[in-house]
């Protein structure tokens, strides 16, 4: 490690000290909570800053601490969309923070703390660095998932995602130590020269398989699920759109870049799993949230199944495919933190405002809102002229071309189904009188509703910087696989 | 010496008995215990196969997951405990607040 | 391996004398005046509330057992470092300084939140 490492990990560097320093608040002095947002804001401006410094010069080899670490366009794409997430959470919190029973200041340390985790693991080419960067992100998940230590369901929530989360780390080293026996390092382009010479040996094969459960469980894929919906409901709402958004984003990119980097020559042993995964996720998701009558739930079975598209570009293992997770992972986040955002704008009480007939008479009382609700769920569903269709055509169309016309077709039927669970919210706003009347939106949710209904139908309409950003973000991993 | 395999194979049923254990148990800091068998086991691979190996990126990987491992240790007893101020109990089978 | 046998010689040597003095020694030459306080089992100080095993412990052991599990596990990074401390040099240290800074911003934040005070 040199000083001049120390550069290309200025974005994590930022984020360590300020969170430490938002730690360090309540207790020299600073009580206010209303200010936390604020400071916590201007940490993520510097950080974003300090991104795109080092996204300036990431053109050229910028390995870091050893080999263990990259500021690759692959990570900075990762990183840029990781803090724009983080900075609308941190917009909606604010919100649910002010009341003040719960202090403002340690919430917004953990997401910096989150943040920097989930950084390393976009930046990282090594198992260690993805996995200390992996559970510095859970840890800070468990505590937020738990915030509102006074709700039961809060509580439960953050045991639950624990005990399934703790239990998957564990399942995702013990596939480490396999891989490290068969390959004799972790690193993920000497895992790509060894296994490229070792097919059929079956330490390495149990291996990448326990790593892809523990990674399965992170991006909440069928069959390791149950502890989504349970989770996403008992967690306070800010901190569900960031499970379900930010903590998904970071599992696919760490997701794309172990398979691609690492594991790409051996995909014969994969590829059944994976498509099988994928398609019971689709499947599962999409069903189940059906059945839903609680907003938060149905969108926590449909963040499955979107978790199940996503994984069509996993096993594609084209330029195409890999380009399609980027792109729908950046289509997804904007819709998905719109819907959160209308989610928390019904809220009357602490949960309330998440059944389906809260809905009702929205496009009433409220006609913008409505319509933004109309878009994102159109986005989430794939629909055209929104994001949403760009980032499903470029994984099925990865999906087809790989030759896994199966899946896509069960792909685009589940497209189907979920329109319908979407739709029974359109219809609740549009067809329905009710009781929705009181809608009285924060500054800060009237603005993240506005940025993101904006970014889909801009993303939507004119994708081609998009598409061409992902193709750019792509190509360091796209060489190396195609070595 | 003792031949690697041994080693790996006692990993393996210790991973083994770990994952019964948060499969079968139900008392919170049982299945926690449970969870520490498996980061255990796999602390004992590594070592082996850094032995095997003999590199020391195993041994490495040993302090890592034993920080982790303490900090999630940390993390998980402070819910246990905020669960049971609500519940009076950290039986998992009662927190059933949520389902479908 | 007769160079090894002087490390049992030792062993037995430093073992001796814990086991003299406890079971031997201090018996004869102490005096042995129990009272109802002396017999009390050790509990830090704190008065026992009852007997050990129907007892629930307070809630405070917990954080501190917390505290203590991340304090103490944390200290096996400074293990390589001093192994390799020449090596490593200003460069090194300075990290290492950093790595215990960061422990401080914990000790410190746990400090000031009341949670080392016993009430």
């Amino acid at each position: 490690m040199t000083w001049a490492d120390l550069l290309f990990l200025l974005p994590e560097i930022v984020l360590s000290i300020g969170g430490c320093l938002l730690l360090l608040a309540p207790v020299i002095g600073g009580r206010n909570n209303g200010v936390a947002a604020k400071w916590s804001m201007l940490l993520l401006l510097v950080a974003t800053a300090a991104a795109i410094y080092v996204a300036a010069g990431a053109g050229i080899p910028s390995l870091a601490l050893g080999t263990l670490f990259v500021a690759d366009p692959f990570a900075v794409f990762f990183k840029l969309l990781f803090v724009v997430v983080i900075a609308m959470i941190t917009l909606l919190s604010a919100e649910f923070l002010e009341d003040g029973r719960y202090s403002a200041w340690e919430y917004y340390s953990l997401m910096a703390f989150a943040l920097c985790g989930m950084m390393f693991m976009a930046s990282g080419t090594h198992l260690i660095s993805i996995y200390v960067g992996l559970e510095l992100l859970s840890l800070a998940s468990y505590i937020l998932a738990g915030y509102y230590k006074n709700e039961t369901r809060s509580t439960e929530a953050a045991m639950k995602y624990f005990v399934l989360g703790a239990t998957s780390s564990g399942i995702l080293l013990y596939g480490m130590s396999l891989i490290y026996g068969a390959c004799g390092s972790l690193h993920l382009e000497a895992i790509s020269q060894a296994v490229a010479t070792m097919a059929g040996n079956q330490a390495l094969i149990i291996g990448v398989m326990l790593l892809g459960a523990g990674l399965c469980f992170k991006v909440a894929a069928v069959p390791f699920h149950v502890w989504t919906p349970d989770v996403y409901t008992g967690a306070p709402t800010p901190v569900t759109a960031f499970l379900s958004t930010a903590s998904k984003v970071a599992a696919f990119a760490i997701f794309a870049r172990i398979f691609y980097m690492g594991l790409h020559s051996l995909e014969p042993d994969w590829n059944s799993i994976i498509a099988t995964v994928a398609a019971l996720s689709m499947i599962v998701g999409n069903l189940a949230a059906v059945t839903q009558t609680n907003v938060k739930r149905m969108l926590a079975y449909s963040s499955i199944a979107h978790a199940g598209y996503a994984l069509l570009g996993v096993l594609a293992m084209s330029e195409i495919g890999l380009q399609g997770v980027l792109i729908y992972m950046l289509v997804y986040a904007f819709a998905n933190i719109g819907t959160w955002a209308m989610v928390m704008l019904l809220r009357r009480r602490e949960y309330a405002g998440e059944n389906v007939d809260d809905f009702d008479g929205l496009h009433k009382s409220a006609p913008l809102y409505a319509f933004a609700m109309v878009v994102f769920l159109l986005s989430l569903g794939g629909i055209p002229p929104t994001a949403g269709f760009i980032g499903k055509y470029y994984l099925f169309a990865a999906a087809i071309s790989a030759g896994y016309a199966w899946l896509a077709v069960i792909a685009v039927l589940m497209s189907a189904v979920s329109m319908f669970y979407y739709f029974r919210l359109v219809v609740a706003m549009y067809l329905k009188d009710g009781a929705a009347a009181d809608v009285i939106p924060s500054r800060q949710v009237r603005f993240i509703v506005i940025v993101c209904l904006i970014a889909t139908l801009t993303l939507g309409i004119l994708p081609e910087r998009m598409i061409r950003g992902a193709a750019r973000s792509i190509a360091p991993i796209v060489n190396l696989a195609s070595r | 010496m003792i031949p690697t395999s041994w080693f790996l194979i006692l990993g393996a049923i210790l991973f083994s008995l770990g994952v019964l254990g948060v499969l079968t148990r139900r008392n919170g800091i049982t299945i926690f215990m449970s969870i520490e068998l498996m980061v255990n086991a796999v602390n004992l691979t590594f070592i082996a196969y850094a032995r095997e190996l003999g590199s020391l990126h195993g041994l490495m990987w040993v302090f890592f997951i034993m920080a982790v491992a303490a900090a999630e240790a940390a993390v998980g007893l402070a819910i246990f405990i905020a669960l049971y101020r609500h519940r009076e109990t950290i039986d998992v089978d009662e927190a059933n607040l949520m389902h479908w | 391996m007769a160079n090894y046998s002087i490390l049992l010689i030792a062993f037995l040597i430093v073992l001796s004398v814990p086991v003299l003095t406890i079971f031997l020694i201090a018996p004869l030459v102490r005096a042995s005046r129990p009272s109802k306080v002396k017999l009390e089992p050790y509990e830090c100080g704190v008065e026992p509330a009852s007997v050990a095993f129907d007892h629930r412990f307070s809630v405070r052991y917990f954080l501190v057992a917390v505290l203590f599990i991340i304090f103490d596990v944390e200290t096996i990074f400074l293990f390589p470092w001093a192994i390799r401390l020449e090596q490593l040099g200003w460069f090194g240290a300075i990290e290492m300084a950093i790595f215990i800074a960061i422990l401080l911003v914990g000790y410190f934040y746990a400090w000031k939140r009341k949670v080392l005070t016993w009430v």
